[in-house]
């Protein structure tokens, strides 16, 4: 039997475009996944010197921290207006949002309709974890009927509290919007559903192809008071059958796609 | 260049995109709409950056986004549009980039009316945004006053990387004046070392009003409060009439200020000694003069278009070393000259008192007379 050849050969190493600060978010966050991805896919297609992020508030509110590029932090649910300032003033530069479900599906809710609905050349990518992470859990327009959080202890009431807000289905009705999918950061076939689905995001921004969103299933161990195990299982076993993944819009252009 | 019949707004616009305006994120409110138009074909024509934003909160982030490039860019709003961009405004400060800001004041408070009036004072100079920064407002009285200034606050946002404001109003911003524009500067990039434009052959740079660390946010306080004492020291703009040998001055800013310049030219050609204080920076209010002016006389006159916003400040500055009076129009009304006249006789025909309140006088009269 011959031994598989791994001395001297790199199987897994920090991407260029993560800084070596070691991160604030809680053990098992999938936030850490989700940079790592965007991480590999700005190195792969060489495309750090070119990118600015734009952090928004929330867990990630310190992502600039991490990322070894330019970056910018905006106020509560105005990333995609900042973005937008920033991509029309420099529009060959690759600019994109990362935003929690609180930022963007709640406070921010008119940015992000309008950025997609005027086609804005911008990359989002949309952390689902159905609650406010940074504040402790409150109810967020994502969280799903039933779920207790710290302003829905009995279960989200559906009669008092609404009901939550599916965004890459609303997104996707937007002509502005060229590319819309969901994924899920629960197990490693889907981590790299995820990164193919970033990737794509990146070269529909890089090809001028117009406005690119990547929903991305989360998880909040600390929040959720689980460990990250049983929250992975809530994820798959509550979130995804009313978060269903898929392609929600694949505009012409970008299904033409080839990289 | 050629003086021309020019209206307020859209001179304006003009004058930024000749100030090298990079680009422009707006949203309709009448009376300072003009802007909007005017730039809507005027930027994209030139290969500038502009966008009709989903509202004054999308505009002045958009405008936060494209300062922190270090490009020259602007967004112009009128009062309740103002109040909706304050959030935006303290990140701005807090981040320390450079920004302009057009306020073409309208009448309030809430919905309030199109008519021109000075409500915007307190949210311009006092901050109506959270925490301790300022931004240098300039206040023209002229067509040919907002081009130049517009022109200056792009110089004086880029210079202290600060927030510049041309408070206007609906009056001058819709008004028609023979006036010269600049000529038109290049467009670019500031030279900077903190704008983020990708981080091409550099370390990274990061852009951020946030400073967990509580004595690193202190210092950036103190850092803008600094900053705010060189603005003081250096930028403080007024424009005086007639004073030299006053008996008595008359206080007001932009339109309060040119109607009551009427009044004051009439009052002279009566004999009465009386003069003009027109601060044109009223932030950084030129207090040192206002001081040196109520020394000489014997009672001053503030006049504004709203309820004393700047009568605070004057009687802060001149603290009680002169005889006070007020007179005011609000709610979009705009005052007359000769209504302006009246109080100056008022003025000069005594008896002058630095007890009470000259707001409470102004208002007892205001009641009476409508
Ligand atoms: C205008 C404003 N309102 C409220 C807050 C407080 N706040 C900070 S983070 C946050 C929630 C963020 O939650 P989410 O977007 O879901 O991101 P997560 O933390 O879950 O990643 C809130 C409400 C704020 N910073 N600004
Ligand atoms: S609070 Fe939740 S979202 Fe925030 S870092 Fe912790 S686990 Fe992640």
């Amino acid at each position: 039997m011959v031994a598989p050849e791994t001395q001297g050969q790199k199987v897994y190493s920090r991407p260029e475009s993560l800084t070596v600060t070691p991160t604030h978010y809680c053990p098992g966050c999938t936030h850490g996944v989700a940079h790592r991805l965007v991480a590999e896919v700005i190195d792969e297609m060489k495309l750090r010197e070119r990118t600015i992020g734009v952090a928004s508030v929330g867990c990630s509110v310190f992502a600039y921290n991490y990322f070894d590029f330019d970056f910018v932090q905006s106020p509560h649910g105005r990333a995609p207006a900042m973005a937008t300032g920033v991509k029309r003033t420099l529009p060959d530069k690759i600019v994109f949002t990362y935003q929690g479900d609180g930022d963007l599906a709640s406070i921010g809710m008119g940015e992000i309709v309008h950025a997609a609905a005027r086609g804005e050349n911008i990359t989002v990518i949309f952390v689902n974890n159905t609650n406010y992470g940074m504040t402790g859990g409150q109810m967020a327009p994502t969280t799903l009927p039933g779920q207790k959080t710290s302003t829905s202890v009995n279960g989200r009431d559906v009669e008092t509290q609404g009901f939550p807000i599916r965004a890459s289905e609303l997104i996707a009705t937007l002509d502005g919007a060229s590319y819309v999918v969901r994924r899920s950061l629960n197990d490693p076939k889907n981590i790299r559903q995820a990164k193919k689905a970033l990737r794509t995001a990146f070269e529909v921004q890089q090809r001028g192809l117009g406005f690119s969103f990547v929903e991305l299933l989360s998880i909040c161990p600390t929040n959720w008071g689980m460990t990250p195990t049983q929250s992975i299982q809530w994820l798959e076993e509550k979130m995804m059958p009313f978060y269903q993944l898929g392609d929600y819009k694949i505009s012409q252009a970008v299904a033409g796609l080839k990289f | 260049m050629a003086r021309q019949l020019l209206k307020g707004n859209e001179a304006v616009a003009e004058a930024a995109v000749r100030a090298g305006l990079q680009s422009y994120f707006g949203y309709p409110i009448t009376p300072q709409t003009e802007l909007l138009e005017y730039l809507s074909h005027r930027m994209p024509e030139l290969g500038r950056g502009f966008v009709q934003a989903e509202s004054e909160l999308g505009a002045v982030n958009m405008v936060y986004g494209a300062a922190c490039t270090g490009a020259r860019t602007m967004s112009s709003s009128s009062s309740p549009g103002v109040s909706l961009m304050l959030e935006g405004l303290s990140y701005i400060a807090g981040t320390e980039l450079p920004a302009v800001l057009v306020d073409v004041m309208r009448g309030g408070p809430g919905l309030g009316n199109i008519s021109p009036s000075q409500q915007d004072y307190n949210q311009i100079v006092h901050g109506g945004g959270h925490g301790d920064f300022k931004m240098i407002a300039l206040a023209p009285c002229s067509v040919q006053e907002s081009i130049d200034l517009t022109v200056l606050a792009f110089d004086l946002a880029e210079k202290y990387r600060s927030i510049a404001v041309v408070l206007t109003d609906g009056s001058i911003g819709q008004m028609m004046e023979p006036a010269e524009l600049p000529e038109m500067r290049p467009v670019k990039f500031m030279d900077t070392d903190w704008a983020v434009r990708g981080a091409e052959g550099r370390d990274r740079r990061f852009l951020s009003s946030i400073y967990l660390d509580p004595p690193q946010e202190e210092q950036a306080n103190l850092r803008m409060a600094r900053r705010w004492e060189e603005i003081e020291a250096n930028e403080v703009r007024f424009k005086e009439y007639y004073l030299d040998d006053a008996d008595f001055a008359v206080v007001g800013f932009g339109s309060a200020g040119r109607i009551a310049l009427s009044a004051v030219r009439q009052a002279r050609a009566e004999g009465i000694k009386v003069g003009l204080l027109r601060p044109i920076t009223v932030n950084p209010f030129p207090a040192k003069v206002l001081k040196e002016v109520a020394k000489k006389v014997q009672g001053m006159l503030v006049v504004e278009m709203n309820a004393g916003q700047m009568l605070d400040d004057v009687i802060r500055i001149t603290n009680n070393c002169v005889p006070i009076e007020f007179f005011a129009r609000l709610g979009g009304v705009m005052p007359f000259p000769e209504e302006v006249l009246v109080e100056i006789h008022r003025l000069a025909k005594g008896p002058l008192t630095t007890e009470g309140d000259p707001r409470s006088r102004w208002l007892k009269r205001a009641s009476a007379a409508r």
